[in-house]
């Protein structure tokens, strides 16, 4: 891997080393299918730049990582160039300090890639309005991450006030897989669902969107209670024969029971932020599934 | 893009739940929904809730090869996260110790686990002759994961696809053995809850097909009990000419319905033959100048740069042409050549497949018009290769073509003129498919005629394999001070734009086979269709007595294919 640091510089010098580092690859027109700016701390950058970085594995990207520094110091803008190896699009990290951390769509402008999507992902403190905030308005998709905000069930129940349509939340992207299980699990008819709980650790966003996702499909009372974790770890849906249930102890495998079947293993581990985000980049159009279940988020108390 | 994707989730969504009006279904139901939830003990709401959602379920009944998922509340098409899970079921490999199940099959169902496909309780049965235990058929599972699967290996998804692991021992023409997989697959159904949903997979020798029919009939397992459902899936060679193809069919056909036949050709579960279908349909760029008015020629190419190497007993009396532009070849043409169907649906697509095979015309004077080869000792891409007749297994006076080109036509509107030339060979330099759709040269170039010399024809190339991907040739200006135009290419590589390898073609057939998904898998009619444009051409080459042309291994064909394009006043591009 390769990297350029430019000290005080703008985003029209930084466009243009971009294209001259280009040409002395030898790959002038390489494919890129994406722009994915993230929006990030000093403390948090380097998580979630290798966390794209591999993600763009599956979608090659051009990624810029917005880092707002001192407001304090003079305005200025440095820029890390990385392009090699380890990426397979081209990384940029800004970091912006002064009075040009408030306006970072500036710079921001000038280095997206032209014609293609951009993706914006917030992996800490996110704008209330996504789709509002300066650099967010460039995103076909917003991603924001709940778990991260330091009250992650008031921030997943505080979505759909500012959501605009390319909203998503890592939050439901994590059960994924635990959808999928059940969905798969309700193929075979089990009969009218009476009422449920949904397990997790304390404090958890993604089951209060498991429960209310499933109890807006099953019409029935979805609840959710705490065990010890870590993440989810069961949903019970109790129907006229008996019980469907979801256990998942170690994070890993998940048990499936069935009334009068046998209980199965099922693959159900928990994924890295990297496989989390190439499933966002994945469908760029709005989750309508997802509004409805903030929608609904927004107005539970069931617990 | 997705081919099986069906249109009007609108619609499908509004009979869904027929209690609520139409038009603005959804956001309200859920909030509502989630108070309800929160005081779900008033009994009388809870109960109202009730019959709605019941009559929801069993108002969905449409009649798609998805009926169960479509009546599953939890599945919503526009809920594009959750993927596409087959329902629970056991999948049955005939010939388990093949090279394709090892290469392919197993590592396919793996990878399908890993990417979370395969549904909770599904079992694989491996039916061979070896006197393995069920150890031993996990091991060599295992090591055929470990080797050749696409996804990393991860325990856990090992541990639940080990769990439903088994294995029986025996001979196609032993009763016993049958009958001790009619008692394995009725005790899977017990302790793994796959409902009598059987997939068989024969992935054996074409001979054995009756045999296997035959025991399947036998003890039962070809007839579904209520509720559940049995497939079978069948590999080329669909017989090896139309009658025996019919014969084929009908042992197939006394058996299973036509909807639980799969005919397997892994060609069309490859992406970018998918891909021929969205490039196509999804754009407007490209409908206009398909046809006559604007496309000179069209070139399909299939090159390998292998030998028969272990195939030789199959391949001696077969052929090139039977082998591969019967199913291969013809079924590219026809996503090339047909007129675009009504639906993503496999009825739609197979009728305007059949359209257009019904309309291909075969060339007047097949000795212009076609060629045939045999390699000879030469030396393939640095390494020396033995020649088709020193084969292992080849008789040394063996007329079997390992190259064979066609040119035919289509009598319609659309390409009415426009030849079609499909090519096939083995030992050639390289490896290589593609269909190649060549333009016709600008009526007038305003240049001087020195400018415009080298340049070609504009060409757009549906690469298939490898380095699957898209190129648009097209002339541009050298830089520089004269006025000087050459070809160039425009590359839209999958190898770039989706890094991950894309799905291996069989990881979709099987997945679209649990599903009963039917849309990428030829139908009967077709293969008859296909059957009827070769047959007289293998007819000509027997009765003209002509001899395959030798042509030295690793170089691109026999110097006949060349003429044959010659006299059109074309080239074969190269390879």
């Amino acid at each position: 891997m390769t990297s350029f640091l430019m000290g005080s510089t703008t985003a029209s010098e930084i466009a243009a080393q971009l294209t001259r580092l280009r040409h002395q690859v030898g790959a002038p027109a390489v494919g890129m299918v994406l722009t994915v700016v993230v929006v990030c701390d000093e403390s948090n950058q380097y998580d979630a730049v290798r966390a794209v970085s591999e993600a763009s594995r599956e979608h090659p990207s051009r990624i810029l990582a917005v880092i707002p520094r001192e407001r304090e110091e003079a305005t200025r803008l440095d820029a890390e160039i990385r392009v090699g190896e380890l990426t397979t699009g081209e990384v940029v990290l800004l970091r912006l300090y002064g009075e040009l951390t408030e306006h970072a769509d500036s710079v921001l402008a000038p280095l997206l890639l032209t014609d293609i999507p951009v993706v914006v992902w917030w992996p800490g403190d996110a704008p209330h309005a996504p789709g509002k905030d300066p650099v967010g308005v460039y995103g076909q998709r917003r991603v924001t991450d709940a778990r991260s905000a330091p009250d992650a069930v008031s921030a997943i129940k505080s979505r759909i006030h500012g959501y605009t349509p390319g909203d998503t939340d890592l939050a439901w992207t994590r059960i994924t897989p635990w959808r999928s299980l059940l969905a798969a699990a309700f193929d075979q008819p089990v009969g009218k669902v009476l009422d449920g709980y949904v397990e997790a650790e304390p404090g958890h966003p993604s089951a209060r969107l498991l429960a209310v996702w499933l109890s807006g499909k099953l019409d029935a009372p979805i609840h959710v209670t705490e065990s010890k974790g870590p993440g989810l770890t069961a949903v019970r849906l109790r129907t006229r024969d008996g019980e469907v249930a979801v256990e998942r102890h170690d994070s890993r495998t998940a048990t499936l029971k069935r009334p009068g079947q046998p209980d199965r293993q099922v693959a159900l581990a928990r994924r890295p932020t990297a496989d989390l985000l190439a499933e966002e980049l994945r469908r760029l159009d709005p989750d309508e599934v997802y509004e409805e279940t903030i929608r609904g988020v927004a107005g539970y108390d069931g617990f | 893009m997705n081919a099986s994707e069906r249109p009007g989730p609108a619609s499908e969504n509004g009979t869904a739940r027929p209690a609520e009006p139409a038009g603005g279904p959804s956001a309200d139901v859920l909030a509502r929904a989630a108070h309800e939830a929160a005081r779900a003990q008033e009994p009388s709401t809870a109960s109202d809730e009730a019959v709605t959602a019941e009559e929801a379920v069993t108002a969905v009944t449409t009649s798609t090869t998805l009926e169960v998922a479509e009546a599953n509340p939890l599945r919503d098409p526009r809920d594009k996260r959750l993927p596409r899970v087959a329902g629970p079921c056991v999948l049955v490999i005939f010939g388990v110790t093949g090279d394709l199940a090892r290469r392919k099959l197993l590592p396919a169902i793996y990878d399908l686990g890993n990417r979370g496909l395969l549904p909770p309780g599904f079992s694989l049965v491996g039916f061979a002759r070896r006197d393995w235990a069920a150890q031993d058929f996990a091991k060599i599972t295992h090591d055929a994961v470990k080797e050749h699967a696409r996804t990393p290996f991860r325990e856990e998804v090992w541990k639940q696809i080990c769990e439903g692991l088994h294995f029986v021992p025996g001979a196609f023409d032993d009763d016993g053995a049958f009958d001790a997989l009619s008692m394995v697959l009725k005790e899977i159904d017990e302790t793994r809850g796959t409902g009598g949903n059987y997939a068989f997979y024969t992935s054996t020798p074409p001979k054995y097909f009756p045999l296997i029919i035959e025991q399947l009939k036998r003890t039962g397992l070809h007839r579904p009990s209520p509720g559940a459902w049995r497939r079978i899936v069948i590999e080329k060679p669909f017989g090896h000419d139309l009658k025996t193809a019919q014969e084929l069919n009908a042992v197939v056909d006394s058996a299973f319905r036509p909807d639980s036949v799969f005919r397997i050709d892994h060609y069309l579960g490859k992406e970018t033959v998918q891909n021929i279908l969205a490039l196509r349909f999804a754009n407007t760029l490209w409908e206009p100048i398909w046809n006559r008015g604007y496309v000179d020629h069209v070139q399909i190419t299939m090159a390998e740069d292998i030998g028969v190497g272990g195939r030789a007993g199959y391949y001696d009396g077969i052929g090139a042409a039977r082998d591969v532009i019967q199913n291969h070849l013809l079924q590219l043409m026809a996503l090339v050549a047909m007129e675009d169907p009504t639906a993503f649906g496999a009825a739609a697509l197979r009728r305007e497949k059949e359209k257009v095979l019904e309309a291909v015309t075969l060339p007047e004077d097949m000795s212009l018009a076609t060629a045939i080869g045999q390699y000879t000792a030469g030396w393939q891409g640095g390494v020396p290769a033995k020649g088709f007749l020193e084969e292992d297994g080849i008789p040394p006076d063996s007329r079997t073509e390992t190259y064979a080109a066609v040119k035919l036509e289509i009598a319609n509107r659309r390409w009415a003129g426009v030849p079609f030339y499909l090519r096939t060979g083995k030992r050639l330099g390289r490896r290589m498919t593609e269909v190649a759709v060549m333009f016709q040269r600008a009526p007038h170039l305003p240049f001087s005629k020195t400018d415009t010399e080298i340049l070609g024809q504009n060409a757009l190339v549906i690469r298939i394999q490898p380095d699957e991907g898209i190129t648009v040739r097209f002339g541009s200006k050298v830089p520089g001070t004269a006025m000087e135009v050459r070809d160039v290419n425009m590359d839209f590589a999958y190898g770039e734009a989706f890094l991950e390898s894309s799905p291996e073609a069989y990881e979709r057939l099987l997945l679209d086979v649990l599903i009963g998904d039917p849309p990428l898998f030829p139908h009967q009619r077709e293969v008859e269709l296909q059957w009827m444009i070769l047959d007289p051409i293998e007819r000509f080459w027997a009765e003209s007595g002509r001899r395959p042309e030798g042509y030295s291994a690793g170089t691109g064909g026999p110097a006949s294919a060349d003429e044959m394009m010659a006299r059109d006043g074309r080239v074969w591009r190269r390879l």
